[in-house]
């Protein structure tokens, strides 16, 4: 499997240990992953997500294909379509956008701009519901989480359109999944990073609901244990226990 | 497709997830009828079902009054909290191998909870639950302090990490109120609940670090990575308890975690069974008491 939702580099509110790709590949296999999609986790908070970039292609060449970066691209940034250019010559399967952080409304239409030129060069667009739960989050941490509506509004874009929504919980994603038309539904994949398992269950109810196959393994790492997803799989009812998730890199299949 | 969900973790009708020797959830909640959760007897069993994958050998667990239904879950009325705490005892009599109970406290009716606490040891009860009701430092602590320490119990207190204002609904202590209770009764161990369940732990340990009567258990919902590695540094394994609350895929996710950071067979075993051992009353968990004496034989 692949961890679609894995960073390198610190963060800017607490102290993460070694967030370097070479300790990423070691925990990959310690996990029996295949390779895992890679952002950059400083390049959220700055401005101009260029240079980080630039940063993670260096970092995270020696390491390919194991690891395949997702660069940050924010449509309000000058040339951005240069920067588009730039991930898919890279080889990067999905860009990163942060619509709170940067302030964008849940109907911004640079945002949709943006996945839709994505959804053309058969790249997905990577949302990040939180990086930290609401309680422990640092006092200049305010920009919120992402909101259901924003996500909606990105899936309705267009045909061509596929999301990838990362450390969502059960109740943003039945919010987003049954306001869309099934057409819409089946563009967006959901990671299981940030999923209640027993004995809420709410892992196994979803997948009931709505299927495993509209969810992709997660890990939300160097943040959080990797081994949180490998565990909630295994604690799965035996109903559900065999569902089959999603191959992220099908997702244009 | 991918590989089958499950198939990530591990080999179904193997041994427990989390391997072989005893393991004790300090912290884990049951429903009952007069709860507002209409699907409260799946959730007991989800629990249960759980218990059994990971290999849990005694759940302890609490239950806070009517859950919201008739007052509010961390401000119960003492009618609730004694219908509580009955429910409680009813599944440790049916789930007698594998449950034990806290009494569950408001220390706001304060003759109440020190007499639900003489009734929760003559039920078999094991500790004393104090839900946030009352912050930790304040004297109406006392009594109940007290009252446990006449039965040789533990108080779990639900605890916020590093409180920096107030929060709806309960009236939350951190790290640095529950030590300055602990002073004052060094005869009595604490349980500070959940470092995973909300707040800022870095501020925790410190705060702790010189209450040795304040032990920790790793449950709720964080899965931080650095949490435990220092937990471990800060506070020693001897101040560590396992626990799951209500999200027990973190809890299992936890004794990965020890074991991925290298924790030693006999440091491991303490934070799964020994320390809870060593800090409820003599014979609370005679499986686990005996399964730990013949490992150290």
């Amino acid at each position: 499997m692949i961890d679609v939702n894995a960073l390198i580099g610190p963060y800017p509110f607490r102290y993460v240990p070694h967030p370097d790709p070479e300790v990423l590949v070691h925990v990959l296999a310690r996990e029996g992953l295949r390779g895992a999609w890679v952002g950059h986790l400083p390049s959220a908070f700055h401005r101009d997500p260029s240079a980080g970039n630039a940063q993670l292609y260096t970092a995270l060449a020696p390491h390919a294909p194991t690891l395949r970066p997702v660069p940050t691209i924010r449509p309000d940034w000058p040339r951005w379509e240069d920067a588009l250019r730039a991930a898919a010559g890279a080889g990067a399967p999905a860009v990163r956008v942060y619509p709170t952080l940067w302030q964008l409304g849940p109907h911004d239409g640079r945002l949709r701009e943006l996945a839709i030129a994505c959804g053309e060069r058969r790249m997905a667009v990577l949302l990040t519901v939180r990086f930290e739960d609401l309680r422990q989050r640092h006092p200049l941490d305010v920009a919120g989480d992402l909101p259901a509506a924003a996500i909606r509004d990105l899936a309705r874009a267009g045909a061509g359109v596929r999301l990838v929504v990362t450390a969502a919980g059960r109740e943003l994603i039945e919010e987003v999944h049954w306001g869309l038309t099934p057409e819409e539904q089946r563009r967006v994949v959901w990671d299981i990073s940030w999923i209640w398992g027993p004995p809420e269950d709410h892992l196994a109810k979803l997948f009931r609901a709505i299927g495993a196959d509209r969810f992709v393994y997660g890990t939300h790492w160097p943040l959080r244990l990797t081994q949180a997803p490998r565990a909630n799989l295994a604690l799965l009812p035996d109903d559900v226990a065999t569902a089959a998730l999603a191959d992220p890199e099908a997702l244009f299949a | 497709m991918t590989a089958p969900a499950g198939a990530a973790g591990g080999a179904r009708g193997g041994g427990p997830l989390a391997g072989a020797g005893p393991l004790i959830d300090a912290h884990a909640h049951f429903y009952h009828p007069r709860s507002p959760r209409g699907d409260w007897a799946e959730v007991n069993a989800a629990r249960l079902r759980a218990g059994e994958r990971i290999g849990i050998t005694y759940h302890v667990a609490s239950i806070l009054g009517s859950w919201g239904a008739s007052s509010p879950v961390y401000f119960p009325s003492p009618a609730d909290v004694t219908a509580g705490n009955d429910a409680m005892y009813a599944i440790c009599e049916r789930e007698w191998r594998r449950v034990r109970a806290y009494v569950t406290v408001n220390p706001n009716h304060t003759a109440h909870a020190v007499a639900e606490i003489a009734r929760g040891a003559a039920r078999g009860a094991v500790g004393v639950k104090l839900a946030a009701s009352r912050r930790a430092d304040d004297p109406l602590l006392d009594p109940v302090c007290e009252a446990a320490a006449r039965h040789g119990f533990p108080v779990l207190h639900h605890v916020w990490q590093h409180r920096t204002r107030e929060w709806p609904s309960q009236e939350i202590s951190d790290g640095a109120d529950l030590a300055a209770l602990a002073r004052r009764h060094p005869g009595v161990t604490f349980i500070l609940a959940h470092i995973g369940g909300g707040g800022d732990y870095m501020h925790t340990f410190p705060a702790i670090a010189d209450a040795p009567n304040v032990v920790v258990d790793v449950s709720g919902s964080g899965v931080d990575r650095g949490m435990l590695d220092e937990a471990v540094l800060r506070l020693g394994v001897e101040r560590i308890l396992w626990g799951s609350d209500v999200t027990m895929e973190t809890g299992l996710a936890k004794l990965m975690g020890f074991e991925a950071i290298r924790l030693a067979a006999e440091r491991m075993a303490l934070i799964r069974a020994g320390n809870a051992l060593r800090i409820f009353p003599a014979g609370s968990f005679p499986e686990a008491a005996t399964a730990a004496a013949g490992a150290a034989r």
